[in-house]
């Protein structure tokens, strides 16, 4: 577990893994906003925990389909399926990865993107607990899409379009969170389901994703 | 016709659009059972034909 | 007495649909027919609501059917995954587009309501949020269907993301609650109807919502009867390439 987990990290960060990819596309999206909506700070101060949660999200869908389409075309995903691990935990292995390299960069990202938004300060802190509680569920039920559509050859729209709805209940609390943070309300509600949501998923869906590989791999 | 006031537009544009969606659904699916009919036993002629 | 799994032979199937389909058809004509009639000419308008409570007998079926067919299809999931009966899988692709329109239609004839009523086409109110999410749903399992060739492998995946998409849209509904609380009333149906609606609208609307539940069983029928066909068709085909 710990070789896969490795191997998968070296494949990730080396170049053409497109480690960074989504961080430069969330960048890229929170600079984009202030020319849409308009630059004043007050309107971007109230709008910022939505606009970096939804880009988040966004930057999160971009990297989901390299979680197995690289090594399904090599055949790796076979030997995997038959290895002595399960395949549970060689989905829970590939979501974690996906969570290091997009969601903990995004995490610690979104404060200091925040700063361009002129998100007000207490809401830095909790903008990134939402997102360090949210995201590992964003990587689950993105690895649970990508192994719905592994053997399609233009899967990659089809995966937003099944994963996107998946994403609603994560989204809403998260940003509920980042919002009544930013705004100095009491938020242990959405904090706690915010987690729950989290907890359920991770524990829930390795196997939902597993039984879909093996589907897919029959 | 009933007398519908105000909201004559209202009403009007909800029966419309629903009984146009509803019969496009009813339309679409007899349509392609017909069709799927047609072709299957067509098929299924030329099976028995060749055994 | 047979057991229901007959009917999950597929030949079977096709000959009870057939025998079935006048009479659910016809019925469900009848049935909306009169519902609509009765609802649009005869009954009085509502002393608050004016003329637009005449959109209930629409909208109230079709959200009915909405939920209710995604249900259907989920039973017919998770049929398919234990019991491995194609026709179940089958009917359950074949009630996805179904359920869309219904989906649809309780949206649109909801916005046109609630443009005088709450004075906007479009709120982000929980019932509506929560319906476009299913319509979204929807859209997701019905291009998951058409992208996938493999029969079997299509409704394995399909049944599973059926099964996963239903807890999330449960999730997300009160989710939904919780984000924002709603202009929308509550159910317009309840066990004690006495404050919800009065019995001028109540009948037509019963008498309208049987005849969605009979014409979604009859288009279901349908065009389960059609999905077998084609894939035995698409089974033919494929041994005539071999031959």
């Amino acid at each position: 577990m710990n070789a896969l987990l490795i191997r998968d990290l070296r494949l990730a960060v080396r170049a053409g893994g497109g480690f960074g990819l989504g961080l430069s596309f969330f960048l890229i999206l929170v600079a984009l906003i202030p020319f849409g909506v308009g630059p004043e700070t007050e309107l971007l101060a109230r709008i910022a925990p939505g606009i970096l949660w939804v880009g988040a999200l966004l930057s999160c869908l971009l990297s989901l389909d390299r979680i197995f389409a690289l090594d399904y075309e090599d055949g790796s995903l076979d030997l995997l399926a038959t290895a002595p691990l399960p395949l549970e935990a060689v989905v829970a292995v590939k979501a974690l990865v996906h969570w290091l390299t997009t969601g903990v960069p995004l995490t610690l990202a979104a404060p200091v993107l925040g700063v361009l938004l002129n998100l007000p300060w207490p809401g830095h802190l909790w903008l990134m607990a939402s997102l360090a509680l949210g995201t590992p569920a964003l990587s689950m039920i993105g690895a649970f899409g990508a192994a719905l559509t592994v053997g399609l050859k233009r899967g990659g729209l089809l995966l937003s379009l099944l994963v996107l709805p998946l994403y609603v209940p994560t989204l809403i609390f998260g940003a509920e969170v980042a919002r009544r943070g930013a705004a100095g309300m009491a938020l242990e509600t959405p904090l706690l389901v915010l987690a729950g949501v989290s907890l359920a998923t991770l524990a829930l869906l390795p196997f939902a994703a597993a039984a879909v590989l093996r589907v897919n791999l029959r | 016709m009933p007398d519908l006031g105000k909201y004559a537009g209202s009403v009007l544009s909800a029966y419309a659009v629903s009984l146009l969606l509803l019969a496009v659904v009813i339309v679409v699916s007899v349509m392609r059972a017909r069709r799927v009919k047609r072709r299957m036993e067509e098929v299924e002629a030329r099976a028995k034909h060749a055994r | 007495m047979a057991s229901i799994w007959e009917y999950a032979n597929p030949r079977k199937f096709i000959a009870t649909a057939n025998r079935l389909l006048p009479w659910v058809g016809g019925l469900a004509c009848v049935a909306l027919l009169v519902g609509l009639i009765w609802g649009f000419f005869l009954t009085p308008d509502d002393y608050r609501q004016g003329s637009t409570v005449k959109i209930i007998y629409l909208h109230v079926p079709s959200a009915l059917m909405a939920i209710n067919g995604w249900f259907m299809m989920l039973v017919a999931s998770l049929i398919w995954l234990v019991r491995r009966h194609h026709v179940s899988a089958l009917a359950a692709r074949a009630a996805a587009p179904v359920g869309a329109v219904m989906t649809l239609i309780a949206l649109i004839t909801g916005a046109i309501w609630g443009q005088p009523m709450w004075g906007t086409w479009w709120a982000w109110d929980p019932r509506l949020t929560s319906f476009l999410i299913l319509f979204l749903f929807y859209l997701g399992y019905i291009a998951l269907w058409a992208a996938i060739e493999d029969d079997d492998t299509a409704a394995d995946l399909t049944s599973i993301l059926c099964i996963v998409g239903s807890v999330f849209a449960v999730l997300s509904r009160y989710a939904v609650d919780f984000w924002n609380q709603g202009l929308h009333q509550g159910a317009s149906l309840s066990m004690d109807r006495a404050d919800h609606v009065a019995n001028v609208f109540y009948f037509p609307l019963l008498v309208c919502m049987s005849g969605f539940v009979l014409l979604f069983v009859a288009l279901v029928l349908l065009r389960t009867q059609t999905e077998i066909r084609a894939r035995r068709m698409r089974a033919l085909l494929a041994r005539e390439r071999m031959a």
